[in-house]
């Protein structure tokens, strides 16, 4: 690994956000205006500097670029690395563009005039930037760890200040599951570094390839699979996988609008960014051997999530489901082991992000207006909220699958990879793609029974307008459904590489595994 | 301009309604009706005269389709080399078709429109989702893949979805039902679509490709060889001749015609009986292209070369794909060079089948996409729904161009139909039963719209039978004349309902019109069993439905034009000679009696049978409507008092009236009186030919037209001796005189709606309640989060906090210190106070602490 002389982006991209963070902490908190804006300010800055980091890639090369390594524990093995390839370069992105977004919401919702502790809601945000920018970029697994968890803790007080009625309750619960996954994960991290001798992730995954590492594997219950399972724990609870989904729905519900966006936009995406970084590689022949069975889960998922969902009557709680049975699709990509499948639950996770995260802002705007969430209040705001109303149609759309918007591009290479993948195949393909017709039945319903209908609850007729901030917020994310839709190739064009050496270093072990 | 650059005229045809669409949507607020309208309708006329230099660009090129990337946007889905998916556009026969009758019936709807929507509030909005529609529709029949046919499919439901549902907003539960019915359509072509999705992924794993044709491909190889219904004496026909003079056994029969070439005469005659039989013109014409051949030699042509008459364009070359290999033909090329090969196993991975099982499974698929947009049993329950949308969009979107596409995907994709046996069998019988079952269905029905709905389910089954039996070009035949009369017949509708609604406020000394007021009910229930019973309302507070034909009758006096154009709509529609109607349902009828009298297929007699008898329905119940809304005496004070609509909209009656008459010549069995000199023969099948490899005509059959016409007539005879005259509805509600239990089966619409209800949407919701509150609710939040995992974190942390031994602190220490020795051995390494230990130790402990910090919140948090 090249050692970078002077400070590589990546390291001024992960540290700004803790300069924004020291810088709001030294505002007073009466300079409310200040605070805003220097958190949008940073967050704006961040997010130009992921566009020229994208600018500067390079994506013939499928190894980690803009490397920056400083030794840390070297005793431990355990040192500040930080790279980029083609399966983080998007994440980052999108973090650094949900991140904005999410400030606008915030600036637009009364949550902080009501509740107060504006200084320290941006901070935790800040906070929070630097943390999943951190997860994404480390390439060290204990440090990965460290930055995996800091997430819940900025994560856990949004929730637990900011957010609704069982908002303590929510808060706790979607701290207990994820450290419960990640103790696990720790376990397995602490293992694996202690036989590979580095906690440098591409030192192992080199040493994995080239046989110099041996994780043991002799079917679903072996030391490979073990380690593989801690890892893959922690990354479904994170996801959520079903059946580890129950703690999202009330994170959803109770997190206020910007910690929704959050959360469905980039926290979720951590665990099917860790599956594709670290097990697939790593445990080459315990990901084939557990894909079936994942994707069974995955499928399942797919199906209750959206069945769950249609018979919510809380839009928040129909979103966040729906966000079950899409990472469904995600996981069920990454488990094709196929370029199609990967590369594709790679743009769908930024696909679900934008329009899931547009989705919650919507609902949120709702609230905003009407201070609740019941499907049952609205009806016929297309009437009141014309321009409302066709944002919010393109974002439905978009998170059914409409062909010419993102969520389509993702969700068909994702089943086409799953249909031609070597371990799914067409009946995986078959019922996952009868997820596609129950979307558009949640979907539809609730855009009806919000948007269409005849505009008859007096509250609902003097709905006041958007705001620009709320306008800053949603176009954003609708032009980048239009964008992804119409030329994905721009975006699948920089994955090509890294994912196409994931593919080949989990095929290689393929042979192996069929001669047992 | 060069004709050779005219196929890159392709994108405009797209582009010119999108950014009509997008005018109207961000400025249409700002301008006047006759703004709007007027963008609108010159984006949609702008779309046709492409199409119609593209039509002359194929006429101009011996039909060689192209192949064009738009300008701008160099690909699509694009992962390494194994996935391309290009945005790439078809110009051929074909698809040029598609344009010609989509932005040309669409231009003359968006005119009609301008005068029914006057006077909507959303007016611009209806403009721009029309325009969109028509955008959408577009990328449908000119992409290349099948995954841009997916994206027109998909866009082209959403317009639909947007349109039916155009009127959410109305009053009393009306909006709520219109907003239902959109949502409706929808879902269920979302089961259409998943068959569809299916049938790609199929395709792509068999061939790599999504494309249909590939730059440079000949879509109809065979032509090489010459077609037997090319014009008489062109260089194609007597090509044909040369290449099947072995085949020559005798001399064409007696009664061959100058000029005429049946299929007897065409496959039997050889070059020289041609010349023996035909007359001097015959003779210049075979000496002229004998020429053009004996240079096509001279300059090692394998194929022949010839000119078009009359045009002095340079000689074009009939090739084949030889020289392509196989990976680099698009689908269907692939399709026939595989079959040409023989045996072939296609490996999906996990499984792999032979290559006829996989066409069958592609076609099986497809045609599930084909049966919701195109309305096939058991999909078709949206059409009548989306009745609720404005009528221009029922004639344009639900009645002449979307609805379509499933047929034109299925001819598209002619290559797999013709080949996969078992499919053809499911294709005949679902069109034939769905033309059967909505044809009895449309007797019963008294809403003006909901019977025209049926007859288009009807109409369409008979396109979807056709392809089942291999008439692919009968199929489009038909599909074309049916977009001329059946959006002429529910413009007529619209153009009636506008009328007897003006009749109704004249009547009642009512003003104001305001133009949205009319709804079409999306469940329209008058029958008389009460399960839909709908509270009538148009925003007046009366109970008139002026979609209803219990209150018209005696129109004609009224509205002279809507009548006459609206009778030369149900003649063609019922197939009277010589409208348009007679010609295409003629040349199914007739392929499907061969296919059975020659090939011995037992579904070419089952779809001849059927059909005969859809036939049947269709004129009678036609003719019912007739009666019931343009003859007798008018029922009500509105009928009696309804005017004739305005110019914008009477204008496109009368063309569309034209086009249903004359639609029919351009596909001429046989010679006809002087028809044929005008039209020529079989200029459709030869047109359509080029990009369709397996059409084909059957010869005229004289005894099947007649039996047919018979038929027809008897029907409307009968229709007019129950309908017609001064009372013919019975009793003072108006009932039908056919009324009996068979009568309300019809009436009550097969109780489809009902059944699917009871089948799948009560279990469905209630499927979903259970998931939702039984099993997500209270097991996996009630029991698995709260009582495992809670509970279980609660109960460590009590043993934890009590300092008792309990055995499992004894083991859990061992851990530990097994853990700190370890460490502690690499700590030693360290030298002390090293700072990176501490921050790590810190951000670690950091983790711990918060756990720790949480737990007391467990019990009152949960």
């Amino acid at each position: 690994m090249m050692e970078a002389s002077g400070l590589s982006l990546l390291t001024v991209i992960l540290f700004l956000p803790l300069v924004g963070m020291t810088i709001i902490a030294a505002i007073p908190e009466a300079q409310g205006r200040n605070i805003r804006y220097t958190a949008l300010g940073f967050s704006l800055v961040i997010f130009a500097l992921t566009l020229v980091m994208w600018a500067s890639y390079n994506p013939a090369d499928p190894g980690l670029q803009m490397v920056q390594r400083w030794d840390w524990l070297p005793t431990f093995g355990v040192s500040y690395f930080v790279g980029v390839d083609g399966v983080s370069l998007l994440m980052i992105v999108l973090t650094g563009f949900i991140m904005p977004v999410a400030i606008f919401a915030s600036m637009a919702s009364h949550i902080l005039e009501e509740r107060g502790r504006e200084k320290l809601y941006y901070a935790f945000l800040m906070l929070l930037e630097w943390a999943m920018l951190g997860a994404f970029m480390i390439q060290d697994l204990i440090v990965f760890y460290i930055f995996f968890e800091v997430t819940l803790v900025p994560m856990y007080f949004l929730i637990g200040i900011w957010g609704s009625e069982n908002r303590v309750y929510a808060a706790v619960k979607f701290f207990l599951y994820t450290l419960a996954g990640s103790v696990l994960m720790l376990l397995a991290i602490l293992y694996v570094g202690n036989q590979a001798g580095t906690f440098a992730i591409p030192e192992i995954i080199a040493a994995v390839q080239s046989g110099a590492l041996v994780f043991p594997f002799s079917g679903l219950f072996s030391t490979q699979s073990f380690l593989f399972l801690g890892f893959f724990i922690a990354m479904a609870i994170k996801v959520p996988l079903w059946p580890l989904h129950s703690w999202l729905p009330d994170a959803h519900v109770q997190a206020p609008t910007a910690g929704s966006v959050i959360l469905a936009g980039v926290l979720l995406k951590l665990g099917g960014y860790g599956m594709i970084r670290i097990l697939l590689p790593m445990f080459p022949e315990a990901s084939v051997a557990w894909a079936p069975v994942i994707g069974v889960l995955a499928v399942i998922g797919i199906i209750y999530g959206a069945w769950v969902s249609y018979a919510q009557t809380d839009a928040k709680k129909l979103v966040a489901y729906s966000s079950v049975s899409h990472m469904g699709f995600i996981v069920l990509g990454i488990f094709a082991l196929n370029s199609q499948g990967i590369q594709g639950s790679i743009l769908q996770m930024v696909n679900h992000g934008i329009s899931t995260g547009g989705l919650f802002l919507v609902v949120g705007m709702l609230y905003e207006r009407r201070h609740t969430k019941a499907l049952d209040a609205y009806g016929g705001i297309w009437k009141a909220l014309p321009v409302f109303g066709a944002i919010s149609l393109v974002l439905t759309m978009s998170s059914m699958g409409l062909p010419g918007l993102n969520g389509f591009v993702g969700e068909f290479t994702i089943l086409m990879g799953t249909f031609g993948s070597e371990y799914l195949g067409f009946f995986f393909a078959l019922f996952a793609t009868l997820g596609v017709i129950l979307a558009a039945v949640y979907m539809l319903y609730m855009f009806q029974k919000v948007f269409m209908g005849e505009l008859d609850k007096e509250e609902n007729k003097h709905l006041h307008g958007l705001s620009w901030q709320e306008y800053a917020a949603l176009v954003p994310v609708v032009v980048g459904c239009f964008i992804i839709g119409i030329y994905p190739a721009l975006f699948f064009a920089p994955m090509d590489s890294t994912v196409g050496q994931i593919v080949a270093q989990v095929t290689q072990f393929v042979t192996t595994v069929a001669a047992r | 301009m060069h004709m050779d650059t005219y196929p890159q005229l392709v994108t405009l045809v797209i582009l010119f309604p999108a950014i009509g669409a997008f005018i109207n949507l961000f400025v249409g607020a700002r301008l006047t009706e006759k703004g709007v309208s007027a963008i609108a309708t010159i984006a949609a006329s702008l779309a046709f005269v492409v199409s119609f230099l593209l039509y002359l660009y194929l006429v101009n090129s011996n039909y060689q389709g192209a192949v064009v990337n738009p300008p701008l946007l160099d690909g699509w889905i694009q992962i390494g080399d194994s996935v391309v998916i290009p945005w790439q556009q078809r110009v051929d026969t074909l698809s040029v078709t598609m344009m010609l009758v989509v932005t040309g019936i669409g231009s003359l709807i968006h005119m009609y429109a301008a005068g029914y929507m006057h006077g909507d509030p959303k007016y611009h909005r209806f403009f721009a989702y029309l325009n969109m529609f028509l955008a959408f529709m577009l990328i449908l029949v000119t992409g290349n893949n099948f995954l841009m046919m997916f994206v027109g499919w998909e866009g082209v439901g959403l317009c639909s979805f947007l349109l039916i549902g155009f009127w959410f907003d109305k009053a009393k539960g009306v909006g709520w039902r219109n907003s239902n019915a959109a949502r409706k359509a929808f879902i269920v072509n979302r089961v259409g679509d998943f068959g569809l999705l299916m049938a790609i992924f199929l395709i792509f794993w068999t061939f790599g490709t999504l494309d249909y044709y590939r730059p440079g491909e000949v879509a109809n190889p065979e032509l090489a060889e010459g077609s037997k219904y090319a014009p008489v004496g062109s260089p194609a026909y007597l090509l044909y001749q040369e290449e099947h003079k072995s085949e020559t056994e005798a001399p064409a029969e007696g009664e061959a015609t100058p000029g005429e070439h049946s299929e007897a005469a065409a496959t039997t005659e050889g070059a020289t009986a041609a010349e023996a039989t035909t007359t001097t013109e015959g003779e210049s014409h075979a000496e002229g292209a004998a020429a053009t051949e004996g240079e096509a030699h001279a300059e090692g042509e394998a194929a022949a070369e010839g000119e078009e008459e009359g045009h002095g364009e340079p000689a074009v070359v009939y090739v084949n794909n030889d020289h392509i290999a196989t990976e680099q033909l698009g689908v269907f090329g692939q399709t026939e060079r595989l079959l040409h090969e023989g045996e072939h196993i296609v490996d999906f991975g996990p499984f792999s089948l032979p290559f006829e099982t996989v066409l069958v499974l592609i076609t099986l698929f497809m045609l599930l996409g084909a049966a919701g947009k195109s309305a096939q049993i058991p999909l078709f329950v949206w059409l009548p729904d989306a009745m609720a949308g404005p009528t221009p969009v029922s004639a344009l979107i639900h009645a002449a161009t979307m609805v379509t596409a499933g047929v034109y995907m299925m001819v598209r994709a002619n290559v797999w139909y013709h080949e996969a046996e078992l499919t053809s069998v499911v294709v005949t019988l679902v069109g034939a039963g769905t033309a059967i079952m909505a044809g009895f269905v449309a007797i019963g029905q008294w809403d003006i719209k909901r019977v025209l709905a049926y007859s288009t389910v009807s109409q369409l089954g008979f396109m979807v039978a056709a392809v089942g039996v291999g008439a692919y070009s009968a199929a489009v035949f038909h599909l074309l004349t049916h977009a001329f009369f059946k959006a002429l017949l529910f413009l007529g509708s619209g153009s009636v309902i506008h009328g007897v609604e003006h009749g109704h406020h004249l009547a009642h000394g009512k003003h104001g019109h305001g133009h949205d007021d009319h709804d079409p009910h999306p469940v329209h229930g008058e029958n008389a069993h009460g399960h839909d019973a709908h509270a009538d309302d148009h925003a007046h507070d009366d109970d008139f439905d002026p979609q209803d034909m219990r209150n018209m009758g005696g129109l004609w006096r009224r509205m002279p034009v809507t009548y006459l154009t609206y009778l030369i709509g149900t003649l063609a529609l019922a197939g009277i000679f010589p409208l348009s109607g007679f010609w295409s349902k003629d040349e199914i009828l007739a392929d499907s009696w061969l296919i059975g009298l020659e090939e011995g297929a037992l579904h070419g007699y089952i779809a001849f049978g059927v059909l005969f008898a859809a036939a049947f329905l269709t004129a009678f119940y036609m003719w019912r409507q007739i009666e019931l809304v343009f003859h007798g005496k008018p029922r009500t004070e509105a009928a009696r008092k309804a005017p004739e609509s305005v110019w914008l909209m009477t204008v496109p009656l009368a063309l569309l009236a034209i086009g249903s008459i004359l639609a029919g010549f351009m596909q001429l069995p046989r010679p006809f009186f002087f028809l044929d000199q005008i039209f020529g023969t079989y200029h459709f099948v030869y047109w359509m030919q080029q990009s369709v490899i397996h059409s084909h005509a059957p010869a005229f059959q004289l005894g099947i037209a007649l039996l047919a016409t018979a038929s027809a007539l008897v029907a409307i005879f009968l229709a007019r001796r129950i309908y017609g005259g001064e009372k013919s509805l019975v009793g003072e509600e108006n009932r039908d005189p056919l009324e009996s239990p068979i009568w309300s089966l019809a009436n009550a619409r097969l109780y489809w709606d009902e059944f699917y209800n009871r089948a799948f949407e009560r279990p469905f919701n209630a499927m979903a309640g259970f998931l939702a509150n039984t099993i997500d609710q209270r097991f996996w939040h009630g029991y698995f989060h709260n009582t495992v995992i809670r509970d279980g974190f609660n109960a460590i942390g009590e043993i934890l906090s009590k300092p008792v031994d309990l055995g499992v602190i004894d083991g859990t220490v061992n851990g530990i210190g097994r853990v700190t020795r370890w460490l502690s051995s690499k700590v030693r390494l360290i030298q002390a106070g090293d700072v990176r230990v501490y921050a790590l130790s810190l951000l670690l402990g950091v983790v711990v602490v918060i756990l720790v910090l949480l737990l007391p919140l467990l019990n009152t948090g949960g």
